[in-house]
């Protein structure tokens, strides 16, 4: 017989292969930011003294701080816009300029960086917006509300509109049957969709490099900065750290949305 | 939805709004400099338009546009050549992309049902995570007294250390490491879709396995091939980290090239002219995703 669920061994090798590219890297760094010795190429012992450094890297510490508020400011904008769009486009039905609309939406996605950067900063300049905290905020609204569209989307797509009809034939306003039926079985995927918008902004350094003003550098940048220098132990430091604080809030966030999903399914 | 409620208008209008003034005005005003001179002036380029000295002047303004720019950047074969290369390298990850990333893909599927979620999880996990970090942690591996060196010096595989550090073999292997989620996400969506009895049906017909996972599921699946190229492709042309943290002085890359042209020479209107024949580059690509896209929305 031809068919067969589950993993063969040649599968299950490929699959444990592809997992082992995709973190052996990741693990290397994180056991190095515990080494004692600054020549990256030698072990030199266990050691936090790298850890240690960082709180007394202000620099570093302004930049993170900088990075998070417009992470924040940036991913509640883009959750708004990005559900609003994904809900013109799957909920609207017709209207005119539609496929224009969703070109729009889906473009960003794929845009490289450097002309999304580029093009941006030429805008700021052209209407003489100050380069600050408010153009890379602005930036990064305007390339992750297309991700939360196209997460919100999928999850809008997979849901029937009846609800909703329902809502209004008894009379609800669109508005109204918006925050009391959709928005409530849309939530978890509206959720990820700021989580992501978060992450993607936090992690920008391209359209943050165009599009920040001097005294805003932001987390990216400033670790950039460094590591041009080259590999030291404190870059690999501050990479853990922030590899282990997303991966725990990543892990806590699909937890709560499985929670969720399965509380909303069983009522 | 009622058709003509407020909400719905709300709906279309703020998304759109944004969009046009933040993503396309910006590519008009990129395309407009690609046409003008280089200034010494705030801001750097002329002629600069003010829309309150009346038609005459703007006229007499839009008379200063030319296409000398782009003629400069064809005419020079290091930036002819930085868009070939561009293009092959990215293409190049694509190609191995896809050859390691369909067997993940397909494991996943395959995979019971239970324990999917977490697989895919682990997939998408790493994509969360900082992408310049991502790109760094290759540096200690590929370097010449890197990881990768040491351990196959002290296997004795090699008896000098390799030079892959500095070299476009690291610009692609960092392009498929950072973009493998992007590739294998679509293929699983394709994969998982597809319906077995397919498979089956070919068996009971006498096909092998290896018959008929070339003829059935490979070109059930070609949609989900199709959209992580794509979204491997596109992004890679313009890549600026990778080969700059990754690859050396024979990597000329155009996402680079842009931010030399605009940071190191200050030249704002070669480096809108990069940007647009990058445009006209990756038109294609950009329209076929939008296309297949859009079918996605329309299909359930």
């Amino acid at each position: 017989m031809a068919m067969r669920k589950g993993l063969s061994p040649v599968t299950a090798t490929a699959l444990a292969a592809g997992l082992a590219f995709l973190y052996v890297p990741l693990f290397l760094l994180v056991i190095y930011s515990f080494n004692d010795s600054r020549l990256v190429t030698v072990w030199g012992g266990w050691s936090t003294r790298w850890y240690q450094g960082l709180l007394q890297n202000q620099a570093l510490m302004d930049a993170a701080w900088v990075s998070l508020k417009v992470a924040a400011v940036a991913a509640t904008i883009a959750t708004v816009l990005g559900t609003l769009a994904a809900i013109a486009l799957v909920r609207a039905g017709p209207f005119r300029g539609r496929t224009f609309f969703a070109g729009l939406v889906y473009a960003p996605l794929v845009m490289p960086e450097v002309i999304t950067g580029l093009a941006l900063l030429l805008l700021f300049v052209a209407i003489d917006f100050e380069r600050g905290f408010w153009t890379v905020a602005l930036a990064h609204v305007t390339f992750t509300m297309c991700f939360v569209a196209v997460i919100v989307q999928s999850r809008l797509l997979t849901f029937d509109g009846s609800l909703e009809e329902a809502a209004l034939d008894l009379g609800a306003t669109p508005t109204r049957a918006f925050f009391s039926v959709t928005l409530p079985v849309i939530f978890p995927a509206v959720a990820a969709g700021w989580l992501l918008a978060f992450t993607l902004s936090l992690d920008d350094l391209v359209i943050a490099s165009f599009t920040a003003g001097p005294g805003n550098t932001t987390l990216p940048m400033r670790i950039y900065s460094q590591v041009r220098l080259g590999v030291t132990p404190e870059v690999n430091a501050i990479s853990t750290v922030f590899i282990i604080v997303i991966t725990a809030v990543v892990l806590t966030a699909s937890l709560a949305m499985k929670w969720q999903q399965g509380r909303t399914e069983r009522e | 939805m009622e058709k003509r409620s407020l909400f719905r208008s709300i709906a279309i209008a703020l998304p759109f709004l944004w969009l046009a003034c933040l993503f396309l005005l910006p590519f008009l005003i990129v395309f407009k400099i690609s046409l003008s001179d280089d200034a010494v002036a705030q801001p750097p380029y002329a002629p600069v338009f003010d829309f309150g000295a009346g038609w005459a002047a703007i006229r007499e303004k839009l008379a200063l546009l030319d296409f000398e720019n782009y003629a400069f950047v064809l005419g020079d074969s290091l930036y002819v050549y930085s868009y070939f290369q561009s293009v092959m390298l990215a293409g190049l990850a694509t190609v191995i992309l896809i050859a390691v990333g369909y067997p993940v893909a397909y494991a996943i599927a395959r995979a019971p049902r239970a324990i999917r979620p977490i697989l895919l999880l682990l997939v998408v996990l790493p994509f969360f995570t900082s992408f310049l970090i991502r790109v760094y942690a290759w540096i200690g591996i590929l370097s010449r007294e890197g990881l990768l060196n040491q351990l196959l010096l002290s296997l004795g595989v090699i008896s000098e250390p390799l030079e892959i550090l500095s070299t476009n073999v690291a610009v692609v292997i960092g392009m498929v490491y950072s973009y493998f989620p992007f590739m294998v996400l679509p293929l699983y969506a394709a994969l998982e879709r597809m319906d077995d009895s397919l498979l089956e049906a070919a068996a009971d017909l006498g096909a092998t396995p290896a018959s008929a996972f070339w003829r059935i599921t490979v070109p059930v699946s070609a949609p989900g091939i199709v959209a992580g190229a794509l979204l491997c492709f596109i992004p890679a042309v313009g890549e600026f980290v990778i080969p700059d943290l990754l690859g050396g002085s024979d990597t000329q890359m155009i996402g680079r090239t842009v931010w030399n042209e605009f940071a190191v020479n200050r030249s704002w209107s070669v480096s809108s002219a990069l940007a647009i024949l990058i445009l006209l580059v990756l038109l294609v690509p950009i329209l076929i995703y939008q296309r297949m896209q859009l079918r996605e929305l329309e299909e359930r």
